[in-house]
């Protein structure tokens, strides 16, 4: 962390400390019924740096603030201040794009200060404590006003500015691919630009981004058996990579060159994992007669998690690539019929997320590669298929908390749960895509969360 | 070409038999007839109440195979029926098991007579689950299930080149809801013929 973030930190605490009046009026107001936002958890002020994104003059001016509020707030890691979803609502500072007192008095650390140009908007970032500009740059926008295009590139603006302010890139130019029905659909992390991307032939399940975010693996499952396909993340070019007959649950290896996926012939399954052009298939892992599916790449690409029944009961385990006896990551208990299952690697290589089937269903959990230790996330409907962000801090999954089964997704540091999806059609198996937009994952520093 | 020299003679036997019947007809002695009615007029009416009656018998008889045949047929039809039930009847499996069950088990001992009468059938076994488990996980119970019951048609004699096997995991449910009865009837083994005639009955 730079030295420019630690001060911008402590001038947060301390605009925190000026603005509590502020702060305590706004945390007293009721939360106005917002379709598709639910907080839970506290959402404390005083440790995220407040952030007060300025008014847009011109057409669609509403739209970029509205969006840019959206994805800072979804980022968990400021508090915008004013209500994120009604941008009307928020202060509008008198007195100039600098009036660094003001801001200090509305609890802002950092002021957004977006303009649109011919060609896109270009974003200024003030550092209120230091009474500066902390950076300014133009970004590029591209397609009509508010097309699917269009908000992609403001939301990779979002994630710079949330790098700017905190030191980690921000996860709104992202995309969720998930099974609905027999097809795969696609859509935005702020619940936008919803679409399929195949149309019948079977049921297509488990889909899996590349890490370039270009391609999406997925399963289908017709009358002759089920097969592992690949196809453009917009739909187009599908080609079969596996046999025809129980291949399932794909995944990509970090450096993109592999698909690892569940395959068998006869009683069981095994890891395989084929190079994504096509071509001969390698075992990964070897088994008799039991299952093992789901499996999901260590960010190094090294070893790979999986479900596997082995032991009898589906539990989470861990092998290398190369082979070699996987290592039992849950905990067994002897006389306990366990059912854990869905294993998803965190990118930042610190938990794997799983679903494990309790009385009422099945509840997401995660559990640390450091020490073993579990932690229970969820309670209320069922939960399933848990898939991170690329931040390695918001988990995506299906859910039956509003009454029929949709995504939702959680901070799992503050546990704060929005809901992602809406509609029929019981959406499950989302996986969350990389940051898209060109810009490596590996943006965020070690550590910095 | 061919048919031409055996159609005559089976035409020239058919005529000598109506020849032979015609004879035999007139050498039958005279029953006794009423007064009033002149003799040759009788030996006529005498033979034409005898082929009359003849030919009652005759249709009396073929209506009786007919009815035999009929009963056959449908006997037979009933049988094929029930063979085709035996070789469909779904088997069901316990929640996360893919093992076969007593009942599993004798369900699939009604269908090798069918199997073993019937060479030339082919069967698609497709393995489904109830909604309960992953979904991902499931596809793989499903098929282990299929295969499973492929492995214990394959012990009893059918050979595993007539078995497809396929997994629709908890995709497919035979019933829809979430209770236990619904559960129980989704977690089975479908049967499907997808080659050849069901034309024997198999021989328990």
């Amino acid at each position: 962390m730079s030295s420019r973030l630690r001060t911008l930190r402590l001038a947060a605490t301390a605009a925190a400390a000026v603005a509590l009046p502020l702060a305590a009026a706004r945390a007293q107001d009721p939360q106005p019924p917002q379709p598709g936002v639910r907080l839970s958890g506290e959402y404390g002020v005083g440790n995220r740096p407040g952030v007060l994104v300025l008014p847009v003059a011109g057409a669609n001016g509403d739209s970029v603030r509205a969006i840019l509020m959206r994805d800072l707030d979804y980022g968990d890691r400021v508090t915008i201040i004013g209500n994120p979803n009604d941008p009307t609502s928020s202060p509008v500072p008198a007195g100039g794009s600098a009036n660094y007192a003001l801001y200090a008095r509305l609890g802002a650390a950092a002021v957004v200060q977006p303009s649109l140009t011919a060609s896109g908007v270009t974003i200024t970032v003030h550092d209120v404590g230091q009474k500066k500009v902390l950076r300014t740059r133009a970004f590029p926008l591209v397609g009509a006003p508010n097309s699917p295009d269009w908000r992609m590139s403001l939301h990779g603006a979002s994630d710079e500015i949330e790098q700017w302010i905190t030191g980690v890139r921000g996860i709104a130019q992202t995309q969720i691919a998930f099974s609905r029905g027999d097809d795969i659909y696609v859509v935005h992390a702020d619940g936008a630009g919803l679409h399929p991307i195949t149309r019948g032939g079977g049921t297509a399940m488990s889909p899996a981004w590349s890490p370039d975010g270009r391609l999406i693996a997925y399963s289908l499952m017709t009358d002759a058996g089920t097969a592992i396909f690949v196809r453009q993340a917009d739909g187009s070019g599908p080609r079969r990579v596996s046999p025809v007959g129980l291949n399932a649950t794909p995944t990509f290896s970090p450096d993109g060159r592999l698909i690892a996926y569940s395959s068998g012939q006869d009683i069981g399954t095994d890891i395989y994992a084929v190079p994504v052009e096509g071509g001969s298939r390698r075992r990964i892992s070897v088994s008799q007669r039991v299952e093992n599916v789901s499996p999901t790449f260590s960010p190094d690409g090294h070893r790979i998690a999986f479900m596997s029944d082995r032991t009898g009961n589906p539990e989470i385990y861990a092998a290398s690539v190369e082979g070699g006896s996987p290592e039992m990551l849950t905990q067994y208990e002897f006389g306990v019929h366990n059912h854990r299952t869905d294993p998803d690697w965190s990118p930042d290589n610190r938990k794997i997320a799983y679903q494990a089937l309790l009385p009422g269903g099945f509840q997401i959990f995660t559990l640390s590669l450091r020490d073993g230790a579990t932690q229970q996330l969820t309670s209320e409907g069922e939960n399933t298929n848990p898939s991170w962000a690329p931040d390695g801090r918001h988990l995506v999954f299906a859910s039956t908390r509003g009454g029929t089964r949709q995504l939702w997704v959680m901070d799992v540091e503050t546990f704060r749960t929005r809901q992602l999806t809406h509609g029929g059609g019981a959406p499950r198996l989302p996986a969350w895509s990389h940051r898209l937009g060109g810009q490596p994952d590996g943006a965020a520093p070690a550590g910095a969360r | 070409m061919t048919r031409a020299p055996r159609a005559v003679p089976l035409l020239a036997i058919a005529l000598a038999l109506t020849a032979a019947a015609c004879h035999k007809q007139q050498l039958q002695p005279a029953t006794p007839q009423p007064a009033d009615l002149p003799p040759t007029t009788s030996m006529v009416d005498s033979a034409a109440i005898r082929d009359s009656l003849d030919r009652a018998r005759a249709a009396e008889e073929e209506a009786a195979r007919r009815r035999a045949d009929s009963l056959a047929m449908a006997d037979r039809e009933r049988e094929l029926a029930e063979a085709r039930a035996a070789l469909l009847a779904p088997v069901y499996f316990e929640f996360d098991q893919a093992e076969l069950a007593e009942d599993a088990r004798m369900t699939l001992d009604a269908k090798v007579p069918v199997l073993v009468a019937n060479p030339g059938l082919r069967l698609r076994i497709a393995g489904h689950t109830d909604s309960r488990g992953s979904d991902e996980y499931n596809v793989a119970l499903g098929q282990r299930r299929a295969v499973m019951v492929r492995e214990y048609l394959v012990q009893h004699g059918v050979d595993a080149s007539r078995l497809d096997v396929v997994s629709y995991g908890e995709e497919r449910p035979a019933v829809e809801g979430e209770n236990e009865g619904a559960w129980a009837q989704n977690r089975r083994a479908e049967f499907q013929i997808v080659g050849g005639e069901l034309s024997n009955m198999g021989d328990d």
